[in-house]
């Protein structure tokens, strides 16, 4: 029995790893596609990282230890949140290592890390990229965390397989907040990724990067685990809005082969309606100036209170 | 046959937890003592009688924890001293075992890194020092064994007047001088709070012992008279705005251990204070109390936080930081007391844990980061964020240990400070079930605050760290710098060990705190049956595994790493950074200190007071500065300190400088009292 579950976990983690780059590259063609633009392949990310992982590494005179730990540290954070993140299957071990309050932490451990490395160098850019990071960083937490909360007082837990027993156990419960708790994680998705509006992943320009301007000194193997860590990520969180919002298909515990296949298919569906979303969010919005984002994170704070209250306003209507 | 002996006496000392708490507790005026007898030998005070006061804390860390651990019954004692109606008594109980093992735990880090860190010809001669360190230790140690209100007191003004001393051990140097006087004044301010509070408590009796006053009923009325008192007194210990403004002037004042004793270790004795009078003497009577904690500790913790991101001087910036973490602490407690005071006790033992593994936890990192800070400003005699920088070259090992605090500190799993804020974040995610319905739907903004604060705190550890120790020197000297020497990184390593064993094996801290909720609301968090995670209320509900954590990350990153030097390959080529192609760079071009406080200027512009000089275009010398100020100085403290002063030249005339009406004074009061006597 345990077993099994090992071999779920193993392989859920495998495919996150294995799909994520595809993932980015599925976003990065529906995106094309929308812009009028001719698309890249899908494989386009693959090639991308093999071209890097056999270049040679060209590392600044003087950096340190940590800037060539660090992208390590981020693939290795964001690797054990695809093994805590039920997206196949919720049988999972290592799920109850945490529960998605401690996700947002691990999260801010590979941010944190990411940002301390983008100082080492002690390039202009690099310092800039890390205080903006961390800036977003610190308003998109209390908006997700508020998303959380709103699961919590739904279906009475913050771990996420729990949260998909519960759900796909208790189709029933369906709650207006649930609908403000989806736009305001969509908003804190787009932020904490790196994407439009809040940062642009296309672009070098000076003035507006975040990410980019953290990972201007890194190449060759460095930059290919830091580009593989960032798609994780993306997968990740698109994971985990699945888990919250759109459980469906996911195979629950006791899970036998067929359902864990159309889990997988419900995965892959569910994934590319996902991504073409993100894609067409991306593409019908505008980049917003560096000072407009702690308007748009606040938006996505207020947004999930909202949810929140509505929630509470309406339990307290239910047992009055 | 020695190893009989060793049986023997190891079993003597625990079975009588008190006596050899007790024993231990005063080996620290011998060493004060014994410093005196050569006071200006480095040698024989720094490397000798720290190292023996280190190994004292250690002896205290086992004790205490072997206490809880063995989870044996209240001791009490009456000692044979004390005035001739008040003797002084003492009690061991799970409280104050809790807060003596962070005692023992803290001291023996700092105790050891002040073995190596103090040089001679610094301010105050070394034995001076010394004896103030060690009474400060013995003093705190008694503040926490205290059973009577009387030598509660004794042990608090001691541990106030040693403490100040310590702050102004340079005291040739004005500036110290001021900072030392306005946190002597503070701490008689919350002294006198605290004896009022007391003076309440004790309901008429005219009994000050803590069992007379457990035992006493008072009306509701004087119940939170007594309660405001203690909180007044206890927050202006602990640095709660708006009685924090000491903090941010003595710490960077004092010599860096003592600036981490003070932060670390005598500010978690103004939590135990409230602790004792709210839980234990008061027996958390109304939920009203809680709202008020709590309020307080949120606001606290943010000021705290956003004036931290705002500083330029590394210890300043940890001072505020410390009220940070103490909001943070009075936030469990708010909620504990709120869930006590509406009958849920778990959620009460939960959050309670919460803030006691939060004490525990900033004693070990913030102790450690200001070690840190104080191996910097022996290497580079700055303690300027704008004059330092790249340290992790010429300081590796200081650096490597920092980091563990900084990450500790910035709440990041797996290590101790995510636990802590972890299990606070569970325990606000209970409030629903509280019965005030409008308090129901404020308290998730509480909750969302404390994410602000924590993702604030990380925002200014990146920038402690990065301006410290990454990027480029910030001045030519800084390449000299050396590292920090054995002893002051053994001192390190203790507290980051600490750090890391409390992030991944949280149950530790959790099973000592569970002896000290038992004791106060009588509910422990049920263990959970696997030994690799916690799960504070049910394992479907919510779990953390620091193991988990730990070996998942560092085996994928074991695993990338082979898998990259096996299918790909190993070469690097050292070049110039590339920063886009800007050939011409300069360590001016970094993000400075105050750089990386912008975006919080902008943001929380409501909470400073803010002076700023622009350079105009055509300025041949450009400059640009800018002034933060602390709002509370001009709302709270210059018009209170107007105030007294109008009141003192009012009553002026009195003074007039002639011994007979003085003496006619002192007459006339005599028989005013033996009026109101008779």
């Amino acid at each position: 029995m345990r077993g099994i579950a090992l071999i779920w976990q193993f392989g859920e983690v495998i495919l996150a790893i294995a799909l994520a780059p595809l993932f980015s590259g599925w976003i990065a063609q529906c995106r094309a596609w929308m812009q009028n633009r001719s698309a890249p392949p899908l494989t386009q990310q693959y090639r991308m990282l093999r071209k890097l992982f056999n270049k040679d590494a060209a590392l600044a005179e003087d950096a340190s230890r940590l800037f060539r730990t660090t992208p390590y540290v981020l693939f290795g954070t964001m690797v054990l949140a695809a093994a805590i993140i039920p997206s196949v299957v919720t049988d999972l071990p290592f799920a109850h290592a945490a529960d998605a309050i401690a996700l947002i932490g691990l999260f801010a451990t590979a941010r944190v890390f990411q940002a301390l490395a983008a100082m080492d160098i002690g390039t202009a850019f690099g310092t800039l990229g890390a205080r903006r990071e961390m800036m977003v960083g610190f308003l998109a937490e209390p908006a997700i965390l508020m998303v959380f909360f709103n699961a919590f007082l739904l279906f009475g837990t913050t771990a996420l397989t729990g949260l998909v027993d519960n759900y796909t156990t208790h189709p029933s419960v369906i709650d207006p907040s649930v609908v403000f708790a989806a736009i305001a994680f969509t908003m804190v998705l787009l932020a904490e990724n790196a994407r439009i509006p809040i940062d642009n992943p296309a672009t070098h320009l000076e003035l507006t990067m975040i990410h980019e301007a953290m990972v201007l000194e890194y190449s060759a193997r460095h930059l290919a685990l830091i580009e593989w860590a960032s798609s994780l990520k993306l997968f990740n969180y698109a994971c985990i809005g699945l888990a919250l919002f759109l459980p469906w298909g996911i195979a629950i515990h006791g899970a036998h082969v067929g359902s864990v296949l159309i889990a997988l298919f419900a995965l892959l569906v569910k994934l590319a309606f996902c991504g073409a979303g993100l894609a067409l969010i991306e593409s019908v919005s505008a980049k917003l100036r560096i000072f407009r984002a702690p308007e748009f994170l606040a938006m996505a704070f207020l947004i999930a209170v909202l949810g929140l209250l509505v929630h509470l306003l309406l339990g307290a209507n239910v047992n009055a | 046959m020695i190893a009989q002996f060793w049986g023997n006496f190891l079993s003597t000392v625990f079975s009588h937890p008190l006596d050899s708490t007790l024993l231990v507790v005063a080996c620290w005026p011998l060493i004060a003592l014994a410093c005196l007898l050569r006071p200006h030998s480095i040698r024989y005070v720094a490397r000798f009688l720290f190292l023996v006061g280190a190994l004292v804390c250690v002896a205290m860390f086992l004790l205490a924890g072997t206490f809880l651990i063995s989870g044996h019954s209240p001791q009490v004692m009456t000692l044979p001293l004390g005035l001739p109606d008040l003797p002084f008594q003492v009690r061991l109980d799970a409280l104050s075992a809790f807060f003596l093992l962070i005692l023992g735990l803290g001291g023996a880090g700092i105790s050891t890194f002040a073995a190596g860190y103090f040089r001679s010809g610094e301010g105050t001669a070394p034995g001076l020092l010394s004896l103030h360190y060690h009474l400060f230790l013995a003093s705190m140690a008694v503040v926490m064994l205290a059973d009577d209100a009387y030598l509660f007191m004794v042990a608090w003004e001691t541990m106030a007047l040693t403490s100040y001393f310590l702050v102004t051990s340079q005291h040739r140097i004005p500036e110290i001088r001021r900072a030392g006087f306005l946190y002597l004044l503070m701490a008689h301010i919350g002294a006198v709070c605290i004896l009022l509070s007391f003076g309440v408590m004790q309901g008429g009796s005219c009994q000050f012992t803590f069992d007379a006053m457990r035992s006493a009923s008072l009306a509701p009325f004087w119940a939170t008279v007594a309660f405001t008192l203690a909180l007044l007194g206890f927050g202006a210990k602990a640095g709660l705005v708006p009685m924090h403004v000491w903090l941010p002037e003595a710490h960077p004042a004092a010599p860096s251990p003592v600036s981490a004793m003070m932060s670390g270790l005598m500010l978690k004795t103004a939590i135990y204070g409230l602790l004792r009078v709210t839980f234990d003497l008061l027996h958390v009577q109304f939920w009203q109390w809680g709202i008020a904690v709590l309020t307080l500790g949120l606001f606290s913790a943010l000021f705290g936080a956003i004036f931290a991101g705002v500083q330029t001087d590394m210890k300043r910036l940890l001072a505020y930081s410390s009220i940070e973490n103490i909001g943070l602490i009075f936030t469990g407690l708010g909620l504990s007391i709120l869930f006590a005071a509406s009958n849920l006790r778990l959620f009460a033992a939960l959050a309670l844990a919460a803030a006691l593994i939060h004490a525990l936890n900033h004693s070990l990192f913030k102790s450690m980061l200001f070690l840190a800070t104080g191996s910097v400003l022996h290497a580079t005699r700055q303690r300027s964020l704008g004059k330092l920088g790249g340290l992790i070259r010429s300081m590796p090992c200081v650096a490597a240990l920092a980091l563990i605090g900084t990450l500790a500190i910035a709440g990041l799993p797996p290590l101790n400070g995510f636990v802590s804020e972890w299990l606070l974040l569970q325990s606000f995610l209970y409030t629903p079930q509280l019965p005030h319905a409008f308090i129901n739907m404020l308290i998730p903004l509480g909750a969302a605050s404390l994410a602000l604060t924590v993702a604030l705190a990380a925002y200014v550890m990146v920038k402690f760290y990065g301006v410290i120790f990454l990027g480029k020197p910030r001045e030519t000297l800084l390449a000299q710098a050396h590292d920090a020497n054995w002893l002051e990184r053994i001192g390190l390593a203790w507290l980051a060990a600490g750090c890391i064993a409390i992030g991944v094996q949280p149950q530790l801290a959790l099973h000592a705190a569970g002896k000290t909720t038992g004791m106060l609301v009588g509910q422990t968090i049920a263990p959970d049956p696997s030994v690799w995670r916690i799960a504070p209320i049910a394992p479907e509900q919510a779990s953390y595994s620091g193991w988990i954590f730990l070996a998942v990350i560092l085996c994928t990153i074991a695993v990338t790493f082979l898998l990259v030097r096996l299918l790909a390959h190993g070469r690097v080529r050292r070049t110039a950074p590339w920063d886009c192609g800007y050939p011409w760079q300069t360590s001016r071009m970094q993000d400075t200190a105050e750089g990386f406080g912008q975006p919080i200027r902008h943001m929380f512009g409501a909470f400073f007071r803010m002076e700023r000089e622009l350079p105009a275009p055509t300025d041949l010398t450009p400059r640009y500065r800018v002034h933060i100020e602390d709002r509370f100085w001009r709302a709270l403290y210059r018009p209170i300190a107007a105030a007294v002063q109008r009141l003192a030249d009012a009553v002026s005339f009195l003074q007039g400088g002639r011994l007979a009406i003085y003496l006619l004074f002192s007459f006339l009061t005599l028989l005013g009292l033996l009026v109101f006597v008779l």
